[in-house]
């Protein structure tokens, strides 16, 4: 199976200090991998060097064959010559150009058939004519997602492509990037902060800390401590933490968006704060609810 | 017919300013909004410096250049047998410098307010930096380049100072309504001035009413 190869290096002044990118990971071609990190983390910085946006001090890219960075034999291929869709986070539409003209815009070849069939696919027909100003930032998002797929790329890079939409919105279009990916077939690397969205939608994670790989595997194998073999498993946000007489009641938010109700004991609590990451097992009849990492 | 020939000499010069600065503040303004030039701020004051200084500044400066004992004056006169001073191509020279940053700073402005991802959309959708110009950035930054256009030729129209000194008042060859107005004046014939400053305070009127419709207008279709 053909693999893109990261192995790069870039030194980063940041809002939190200087921080050093340093990326290695071999990502099989055809998934569709979630980057995952909290902000600043060097996810979004990722994707630009991917894209030939920005260019790292060192290291190599290779997709597939073809080498596109590879600072010791000073080979930099341009944006222009990377086969990419990129969506960025304020979706940059072309304010000039109406929705159609702005997915015609990315085809390599004129092409008013497959507009129509992308303006179909995600419901932007009666808004094919009108300008990006006239959009509400959900039709922007599935704008952004229409252009950027118009090229049919190798490579697919979504930068928090669903962080403006509302929940049933977000599941709705989550469907979409998964369909949309497994009619393309290209590489795709979403950048997400949403758990549920990575285990809807990942085939792999790569998860970053700090500028490192700390991780890199299905969703299961990154978030999922496998010592527990649980029946169902529920990832979730603790938003409220009640004490009762002898025990405690958790009110977790999944990210169905379903609100839970879970019983738990003083030692479960003790590290646990309102809004930490959770896992809530089923096992035979009592839930085991211990701290996600 | 004095009269008509002015207003031509005159028009003719807001044109050919304007024509001449679009082509060439367009890439300039590209290139200041964009480059990571080190000395780029240098730049940057030299284009700037005709707002601050006298037009009899830049008017003597220019003399000074064109005049046969210069360098450039010699080469010109030597090589083309051109001699600028007090010629209409010397002075459509010195109105372009002089007008510079009425054109590039709009342009400057518009490409500097919008979104880095603009451009850089459109790189990774595999347009050139050519298109990219031409279809994204400057269908964009309409508003500044209409301000731009119209805000030069009305200063060419206005400018005075560093046309007397270049061109001197010839008639029919450098004599441009500002000075035929100052000219008239001195005359006493205040008829013939009122004519001249009525015609470029309605034209220059009408620009500007021009610039803050459209400008008012393509308000509402800012990035959001």
């Amino acid at each position: 199976m053909e693999t893109i190869v990261i192995d790069i290096e870039k030194d980063l002044i940041g809002t939190q200090g200087n921080m050093t990118l340093s990326i290695k990971a071999s990502i099989e071609m055809g998934n569709l991998v979630v980057l995952f990190g909290d902000s600043g983390a060097g996810k979004t910085t990722l994707l630009r060097i991917l894209s030939g946006l920005t260019k790292p001090d060192k290291g190599y890219i290779s997709i597939g064959n073809t080498v596109w960075f590879d600072s010791a034999s000073s080979i930099n291929l341009v944006p222009q010559k990377r086969d990419i869709g990129f969506m960025f986070q304020d979706y940059a539409l072309f304010p000039n150009m109406t929705v159609s003209e702005n997915i015609a815009f990315a085809q390599k070849q004129p092409d008013k058939k497959q507009v129509l069939e992308l303006l179909e696919r995600f419901g932007l027909d009666q808004f094919a004519s009108r300008k990006p100003a006239y959009l509400s930032g959900g039709q922007k998002q599935r704008v952004a997602l229409a252009r950027a797929l118009a090229r049919k790329p190798q490579l697919l890079l979504l930068d928090e492509p669903l962080s403006a939409l509302d929940a049933s919105m977000r599941i709705t279009l989550q469907d979409e990037i998964s369909k949309a990916h497994a009619y393309n077939g290209a590489t795709t690397l979403l950048v997400s902060h949403d758990l549920s969205e990575v285990f809807r939608l990942a085939h792999k994670v790569l998860k970053l800390s700090d500028g490192k790989v700390q991780a890199y595997g299905s969703p299961d194998e990154v978030f999922i401590d496998n010592r527990i073999s649980g029946k169902v498993q529920i990832t979730g946000n603790v938003v409220k933490i009640d004490k009762q007489d002898t025990f405690y009641l958790l009110t977790i938010v999944t990210g169905m968006n379903q609100v839970l109700k879970v019983t738990a004991f003083q030692n479960d609590v003790d590290d646990l704060h309102e809004g930490d990451r959770v896992i809530v097992y089923s096992k035979a009849f009592n839930p085991i609810v211990i701290k996600g990492r | 017919m004095d009269f008509l020939i002015t207003l031509w000499v005159t028009f003719k010069l807001a044109f050919a300013t304007t024509l001449i600065l679009l082509i060439c503040g367009l890439p300039l303004a590209y290139w200041l909004a964009y480059s990571r030039f080190k000395l780029k701020p240098l730049v940057e004051a030299l284009v700037s410096m005709p707002m601050v200084l006298p037009p009899s500044v830049i008017g003597y400066y220019m003399l000074v250049l064109y005049s046969p004992r210069s360098w450039f004056g010699a080469w010109l006169a030597r090589c083309f047998d051109v001699r600028l001073a007090f010629t209409f191509e010397g002075v459509l020279i010195a109105s372009v410098l002089f007008s510079l940053p009425f054109m590039v700073q709009p342009l400057h402005n518009g490409f500097r307010s919008l979104s880095d991802t603009l451009r850089e959309a459109s790189y990774t959708l595999g347009k050139s930096k050519t298109t990219t110009f031409f279809r994204v950035l400057l269908p964009n930054i309409k508003p500044s380049l209409i301000t731009a256009i119209a805000l030069t030729f009305a200063h060419s129209i206005g400018e005075f100072g560093i046309v007397l000194m270049v061109g001197g008042n010839m008639p029919g060859k450098t004599r441009v309504a500002s000075i035929a107005i100052y000219d008239e004046v001195q005359s006493l014939n205040f008829a013939a001035a009122n004519q001249y400053a009525f015609i470029l305070f309605a034209v220059s009127f009408v620009l500007l009413t021009i610039i803050y419709t459209i400008n008012k207008r393509n308000d509402t279709w800012k990035l959001l």
